[in-house]
C-alpha cells in the first residue's frame, strides 16, 4: 500500500459503494488471481488423469459429432476434414457452455465467503470464467494435432484468431454475470441453464456449418451471438474459402457488446444485497 | 488520540417473510403472486373482506439509529444477546451489506474476522491456504511472504503445512485461520465470537495477540464476544446493543456490569418449579443481593429469606445451590444430604444460612438456589438469584496465575 493510512478515510453510506467500485477492483486483482489459481489447482486433484480432462471432454464430443453429422448425416464439410471443421466450433461452445453454467452457481456456492467478507463480488463470476478459459486454451493442443494429422496447415486467417478469442471470452462473461445475479435472488435458474445450455448446442453451429442455414435465414440465425462467435473460430482457423458472413457477424458483435454492458449493469445493480438474501 | 470510526445513525432493516419463506424467492413463487395480485383487489362481496390474504411481511430493524465513535488503539468490546444487531453491525463495518440509513466513517484499512477460515480450501495444503485466505483478507502476495514465518509459528502447524486443511484437527484449523488475520497489516481489527472454537491456552494467546496490536502497535479492535471475562480481559471501552439499539456505551467494566445486571433483573428470580408451601424470597450473599464479588478460597455465606405456608403435609426440607457460568453451564452443586441431615420442617425459620468455601476460577457465575422435601419433590426453586464475579485473585491477596482448571481444591500433600 502507498498510501498513507490516516489518508484514506472511508465512508459507508446507503449507496455509498458504486464510488469506489472500481478502485476497489483494482486494489483486489490479486484475490482474483488466487481464487483462479485455486479453482485450478482443486479441479484436478484426487483425479487420476487430472488435466487430461480438459482434453478429452471435447474430443469425445467432436467424435460423436462428426460421426452422426459427417458420416449419418452426410452435412456439407466445404473441402475441410469434417473433425477439424467440428472441433473448430467445439471449442468456442465447450468454453462458452461450461463457463456459463459454472459461473451461475459460483456465487451460491462461495457463498460462505459472500457473506463474511468484504470485496468486489465481480471477482467470483470472472475468475470462474478465467479458469474455463484457460482450460479452452489447453483444449488447442487437440486441434493442433488434427491439423497435423490430416495435413492441414493454417491460413492466414489464423492472425484474427485471437480477436475471436477475446470476443468468446465477452460473451461467456456478459451472459455469465447476468446468470450468476439471477441465480442468487431466483433459484430457479438452477434448473433453466442446463437445459439452455444443451439446447443452444443444437441452434449453434456447431455440429455443422452455419452454411446450411437458408441465405434469408442467415441474419435471423445471427441473433445467437455465440453465431458469430463459433463462424469467426472457424472462418479464422479453417480460411481459405470459407466465407465470413459479415452482417451476422456485426449484429453478434453489437449483440455481446450490449449483453456484456447489461450483464454488468444488472450485477452491479443485485450485488449490494447478495449478502442478504443469499 | 483521534477518532478512527464514527458511525452516525445507522440502521439497517431487512424485509422478512412469514409463511415459512426462504430469503430469496423462486421464480414461480413472484409469477404466482402477479396473478394474485391481480385478484387481491377482488372483495368478498358478502363479507368486504379480501378473498386472498396478503403474504406476511414485515420490516424488521436489525440497527436502529447507531451512534458512536472509536479513539484510535482503542478495544472496544461489542456486547448483546443474540439477535442484538452485533453481528450486524459488523458486518455493516466490514463492507459486507449496505446501511439502509446512517453513514459511517473510517480511518484506515479494516481486517474483519467474522468467520474462523472463511474461504479455506479443504483440498489445498496450509501453505496454500495462508496464501489465499490473505489474499481474501486483502493482503498483497508481498506482504503475506514477508509475514509467512511468523503466520505459521503464532499457528504451531509447522509440521502439517504441506497437508491439505481437510486432514487439520479443528483446533489446528482455527489457530492457522486466526493467525492469518490477525497478522494482516490493517489499522482496524475486527473480530467476531470467532475465538470459541479454540482451547484455552490458545484462546489467551488469540487475547494477547490482540492486546498487543492495540496496545504496542497503536491497532484499533472491534471484539464481540459472549464471553464476558475475555471482554473484560481485552477491552477498554464497550458499547451494549439490544433490539438494534445501542443502550449504553463507556467503560468496558462498567458496561459490562451494567449489561449482565439488567439481564439479570429480566430473568432473576424464576421460581423454575415447587409447590409453593416453602418459598424463597430473598436472597443475600456476603451481605448483597443480586451481584457481587468473590475471591477464590473466600468463604461464601449464603442468607435465604423464605416464606413458610402453615399447613405443611411434609417433614423434612432439603436445600441446595447450583452454580452455573456464564455461558449457562451448571459447574458446581451443593446438597446439604451430602454433608448433614436436612432441616426438620417444624423448625424452619425466616431464615436460613449456607457457608461455603468458594473454589471456582475467575468469571462470572449465575447462582440458583432450591428446596427438596424427603421424598425429592421440588418445595421452590430459583433461578438466577445471584450473579457472581470471582475475581483474579485468591482471598490472601494472592493473584490467580491462570491455569487450566475450572475449579480450585486445597488438598494435603505429605511425603511418604
Amino acid at each position: 500500500m502507498t498510501e498513507q493510512p490516516n489518508e484514506i478515510e472511508l465512508i459507508i453510506e446507503p449507496g455509498r459503494l458504486k464510488k469506489n467500485y472500481w478502485n476497489d477492483l483494482w486494489r483486489f486483482r490479486e484475490l482474483f488471481l488466487f481464487l483462479a489459481w485455486r479453482d485450478i489447482l482443486v479441479r484436478y486433484k484426487q483425479t487420476i488423469i487430472g488435466l487430461a480432462w480438459s482434453l478429452i471432454r471435447p474430443f469425445l464430443t467432436m467424435i460423436v459429432f462428426t460421426v452422426i453429422f459427417g458420416r449419418l448425416a452426410k452435412l456439407p464439410s466445404e473441402g475441410v476434414p469434417y473433425p477439424i471443421l467440428v472441433y473448430a466450433a467445439m471449442l468456442p461452445w465447450q468454453f462458452f457452455s461450461t463457463s456459463f453454467s459454472e459461473a451461475s452457481n459460483s456465487l451460491i456456492s462461495n457463498s460462505n465467503m459472500l457473506t463474511k467478507i468484504y470485496f468486489p463480488r465481480l471477482i467470483i463470476p470472472a475468475s470462474t470464467v478465467i479458469v474455463n478459459f484457460i482450460d479452452f486454451l489447453i483444449s488447442f493442443i487437440i486441434l493442433i494435432g488434427l491439423m497435423i494429422w490430416y495435413h492441414f496447415p493454417p491460413s492466414w486467417t489464423i492472425l484474427y484468431l485471437p480477436l475471436f478469442l477475446v470476443l468468446a471470452l465477452l460473451t461467456a462473461m456478459g451472459a455469465g454475470l447476468y446468470v450468476a445475479a439471477l441465480n442468487v435472488k431466483y433459484r430457479d435458474f438452477k434448473y433453466i441453464i442446463p437445459f439452455v445450455v444443451q439446447f443452444g448446442l443444437y441452434i449453434s453451429p456447431v455440429g455443422f456449418s452455419s452454411n446450411v442455414v437458408p441465405g434469408k435465414w442467415r441474419l435471423l440465425y445471427s441473433i445467437n451471438p455465440m453465431v458469430g462467435v463459433i463462424d469467426g473460430f472457424r472462418w479464422s482457423i479453417i480460411g481459405g474459402d470459407s466465407q465470413i458472413y459479415l452482417p451476422g457477424l456485426m449484429l453478434s458483435v453489437g449483440l455481446i457488446i450490449f449483453l456484456l454492458i447489461f450483464g454488468i449493469w444488472y450485477f452491479r445493480k443485485m450485488e449490494k444485497t447478495f449478502a442478504d438474501i443469499i | 488520540m483521534s477518532v478512527i470510526i464514527r458511525v452516525e445513525h445507522l440502521s439497517k432493516s431487512y424485509i422478512i417473510r412469514h409463511q415459512g419463506q426462504s430469503s430469496y424467492v423462486a421464480l414461480r413463487d413472484v409469477i404466482a403472486d402477479k396473478v394474485k395480485g391481480t385478484f387481491r383487489k377482488t372483495k368478498n362481496l358478502v363479507t368486504n373482506r379480501p378473498v386472498l390474504k396478503t403474504p406476511g411481511k414485515e420490516e424488521f430493524w436489525a440497527l436502529n439509529d447507531v451512534n458512536f465513535e472509536v479513539q484510535q488503539g482503542e478495544r472496544l468490546g461489542i456486547i448483546g444477546r443474540n439477535g442484538a444487531g452485533k453481528s450486524t453491525l459488523l458486518k455493516v463495518l466490514s463492507r459486507i451489506t449496505e446501511p439502509t440509513l446512517g453513514r459511517i466513517s473510517i480511518k484506515g484499512r479494516i481486517a474483519s474476522l467474522l468467520e474462523v477460515g472463511t474461504g479455506f480450501h479443504p483440498e489445498l495444503t496450509g501453505r496454500e491456504n495462508i496464501f489465499l485466505n490473505g489474499a481474501i483478507l486483502g493482503m498483497h502476495r508481498a506482504e503475506i511472504k514477508s509475514k509467512f514465518d511468523e503466520i505459521v509459528a503464532f499457528s504451531e502447524v509447522e509440521k502439517f503445512l504441506d497437508t491439505p486443511v481437510k486432514r487439520y484437527s479443528s483446533g489446528m484449523y482455527v489457530r492457522l485461520a486466526f493467525a492469518v488475520a490477525a497478522y494482516l497489516e490493517s489499522e482496524i481489527l475486527v473480530i467476531d465470537e470467532v475465538l470459541a472454537v479454540g482451547d484455552a491456552e490458545f484462546q489467551k494467546k488469540c487475547l494477547g495477540k490482540m492486546h498487543d496490536a492495540s496496545t504496542k502497535e497503536g491497532r484499533t479492535v472491534l471484539f464481540v464476544s459472549h464471553n464476558m471475562t475475555a471482554i473484560n480481559m481485552l477491552c477498554d471501552k464497550g458499547i451494549a446493543l439490544n433490539n438494534g439499539l445501542l443502550i449504553d456505551s463507556g467503560d468496558i467494566k462498567r458496561v459490562v456490569s451494567e449489561y449482565l445486571t439488567n439481564e439479570k433483573l429480566k430473568a432473576s428470580f424464576n421460581h423454575l418449579d415447587g409447590n409453593g408451601l416453602i418459598k424463597i424470597t430473598k436472597v443475600l450473599i456476603n451481605g448483597l443481593e443480586f451481584e457481587g464479588d468473590a475471591k477464590i478460597n473466600q468463604n461464601i455465606s449464603i442468607e435465604v429469606v423464605l416464606d413458610i405456608q402453615k399447613n405443611i403435609e411434609f417433614k423434612k426440607a432439603q436445600f441446595f445451590v447450583i452454580i452455573y457460568d456464564e455461558n449457562g453451564y451448571d459447574i458446581l452443586s451443593i446438597f446439604q444430604k451430602d454433608s448433614q441431615e436436612l432441616f426438620k420442617t417444624a423448625d424452619l425459620k425466616e431464615k436460613i444460612s449456607i457457608n461455603y468455601i468458594n473454589n471456582l476460577r475467575p468469571g462470572i457465575y449465575k447462582i440458583s438456589i432450591g428446596i427438596f422435601n424427603e421424598f425429592n419433590e421440588f418445595v421452590d426453586w430459583v433461578d438466577n438469584c445471584f450473579f457472581m464475579r470471582v475475581l483474579n485473585q485468591f482471598n490472601n491477596e494472592e493473584q490467580f496465575d491462570n491455569r487450566l482448571g475450572k475449579v480450585i481444591v486445597n488438598a494435603k500433600f505429605d511425603l511418604l
